[in-house]
């Protein structure tokens, strides 16, 4: 062990790139998060007590942190049969829809923001018909529900599919021929097998969807108390001046998005105790 | 194929025909009857369809709902040319940047063995899960009238925020991950023993690094910029924050979108959405290529 890691110290340049490395990652990250931290305790307990308490806060929290824990469960659900699909079936257009997956991640939020508003707006191709069943999306919290799920697909999918792949068709066949009915095999065994990446695929598109903006804010109509989202009434505050009241909502959010990386950091190290080596 | 063939050959016709059912029973065991599966395949197919084909095909439908002269005169307008300067610029600028920074922090993670690197990657990733918006804020608090460095900037009449400074550090804040995790797996994998080969042939560092290293990870470092870029220019929220959406001076094409569509002036928007669109498209067949180059690379080295 330590003759590997003399060895591996004949590269020469570790301590100018880890320099370099650890300079540049303050400058651009460490310092300006840590100045919204620093800016945050400025203010008093109580000031801050106020801010959150107040209703138009405590409101925008439960839409954004509401719908995005609702549509992350609707990700869970439908991105788990994409996968499944995608898998293990053979369609026309399988790895077309394959790559299609990954749209989300890549278009720019404001046009994804833009297009889910003509789309699901009162005389879209999905709006009027929706319309027509007295069903209103486009500025609505329902709204901010469909741009939440359209964000967050990819991370279920792209956590899920890779474990899907790999996993080991033997113990299947194994629960089968000893009697277990498919559905029996896919809740008792295949189901476990995927747990951590189906929890971390939710939790990656909670986090996405929490802290989404730009495909949010254009179909959401933006009602203080009712379609408003947290990183909206962030900018809101921003334009009116109250830098107290942005710093205060975007702490809360930030140490919700931290608590979230360190569960997922956990599930992934649990995930990988669990697998055998194959 | 053929062993198989050669083998089912040699056994007798009834011995053969277990065979395959027995294949067939197995495989039995690990699929789901044909309505299950129709069903599956169906739901999986609308819910892409409407969720994310639908909204890609909107674009390009409103964008070209006047015609295509009306198209190309939305381009052409000043204020549209003036978006787009300023969105390849910030690019250039924070794809630059974090490429240098990627290719330096991924020499030091995938090359040298200390303590404490899950964690340093761990920070390199933070801008993965921070919102957009306080990317954005956290620039505000640092360099705005109220902010920590405000005072010492106006003194010095320096412009951060407003200006074409704090829209590329917003954007670099916000891609800062990207090159760096697409490189430090690749180089992780490859090891050591090529640069260490290199050097006690009497290679200097840098000599190592532009002629061993960099052709070996060449498909990684144009995935992350590929990403990283496509990110840059598509970013919205943390730049919305830092540009004072100063009409014609400080608004990208995403910003540019969020005011035409706000006024209205759906083609024009949508005009702009498109490009943006076609940026995204064009990420995407991009990075299926690589992937597959960076796939090949992969088998090779096993």
């Amino acid at each position: 062990m330590s003759a590997i890691a003399a060895r591996r110290r004949t590269l020469p340049g570790f301590g100018l790139t880890m320099g370099l490395t650890l300079s540049w990652l303050s400058v651009i990250i460490l310092i300006p998060l840590a100045g919204l931290f620093l800016k945050s305790l400025e203010l008093s307990p109580e000031q801050f007590w106020n801010i959150l308490s107040s209703r138009r806060t405590l409101n925008a929290f439960r839409v954004s942190f509401g719908l995005a824990f609702a549509a992350a469960c609707v990700n869970l659900v439908m991105g788990s049969i994409i996968v499944w699909a995608l898998v293990r079936y053979r369609f026309p257009e399988r790895r077309l829809f394959d790559a299609i997956v990954d749209v989300p991640f890549a278009l720019p939020t404001a046009v994804a923001g833009v297009a889910l508003t003509a789309l699901f707006a009162e005389k879209g191709w999905l709006g009027a018909p929706l319309a027509a069943l007295g069903i209103k999306v486009a500025f609505t919290p329902v709204g901010i529900f469909v741009a939440m799920i359209f964000i967050g697909i990819p991370f279920v999918v792209r956590t899920v599919q890779p474990v899907l792949q790999d996993l080991d068709p033997e113990i299947e066949e194994a629960a089968g021929s000893l009697g277990a009915s498919r559905w029996q095999t896919i809740i008792r065994v295949i189901l476990p097998s995927l747990g951590p990446a189906l929890l971390t695929g939710l939790a990656l598109a909670f986090a996405r969807a929490v802290g989404e903006y730009g495909s949010v804010i254009f179909i959401a109509g933006n009602l203080p108390n009712v379609s408003e989202i947290a990183p909206l009434l962030i900018v809101i505050r921003l334009s009116e001046f109250r830098y107290a009241d942005a710093t205060a909502i975007a702490v809360v959010m930030l140490i919700v998005s931290f608590v979230i990386i360190f569960a997922v950091n956990r599930l992934q190290r649990w995930a990988q105790s669990r697998i055998p080596a194959r | 194929m053929t062993m198989q063939l050669a083998d089912s050959v040699s056994l007798s016709p009834s011995e053969a025909k277990a065979r395959v059912h027995a294949a067939a029973a197995r495989n039995n065991l690990r699929t789901e009857p044909r309505a299950v599966r129709i069903v599956i395949i169906a739901l999986a197919v609308l819910f892409l369809s409407v969720f994310v084909v639908l909204p890609l095909v909107v674009v390009f439908a409103q964008a070209f709902s006047r015609g295509i002269l009306a198209y190309l005169a939305a381009l052409a307008e000043p204020e549209a040319l003036s978006a787009i300067k300023l969105t390849l610029l910030v690019a250039a600028i924070s794809v630059g940047l974090n490429l240098v920074f990627g290719l330096v922090a991924a020499w030091a993670i995938a090359k040298f063995d200390f303590k404490g690197k899950t964690f340093l990657i761990t920070l390199i990733d933070l801008p993965f899960s921070v919102s957009p918006v306080i990317s954005g804020l956290v620039f505000v608090l640092l360099f705005g009238a109220q902010g920590y460095f405000g005072g010492w900037l106006r003194d010095h009449d320096i412009q951060v925020l407003f200006a074409v400074p704090g829209i590329a550090l917003a954007t670099t804040f916000v891609t800062f991950p990207f090159v760096a995790r697409a490189l430090i797996p690749l180089m992780q994998e490859q090891g050591t023993q090529e640069e260490e080969a290199a050097i006690s042939l009497g290679a200097s560092g840098l000599q190592t690094f532009f002629r061993v290293t960099l052709p070996n990870i060449k498909w990684g470092v144009l995935y992350g910029v590929l990403l990283c870029n496509a990110r840059a220019m598509g970013e919205f929220g943390a730049v919305s924050v830092v540009s004072g959406h100063i009409r014609g001076e400080t608004n990208t094409m995403p910003l540019l979108v969020e005011i035409l569509y706000n006024e209205y002036q759906f083609v024009a928007a949508f005009a702009i959405a498109s490009l943006l669109a076609m940026l995204a498209l064009v990420t995407l067949i991009a990075k299926t290529v690589l992937e597959r180059h960076l796939d090949e690379g992969h088998a090779r080295d096993h």
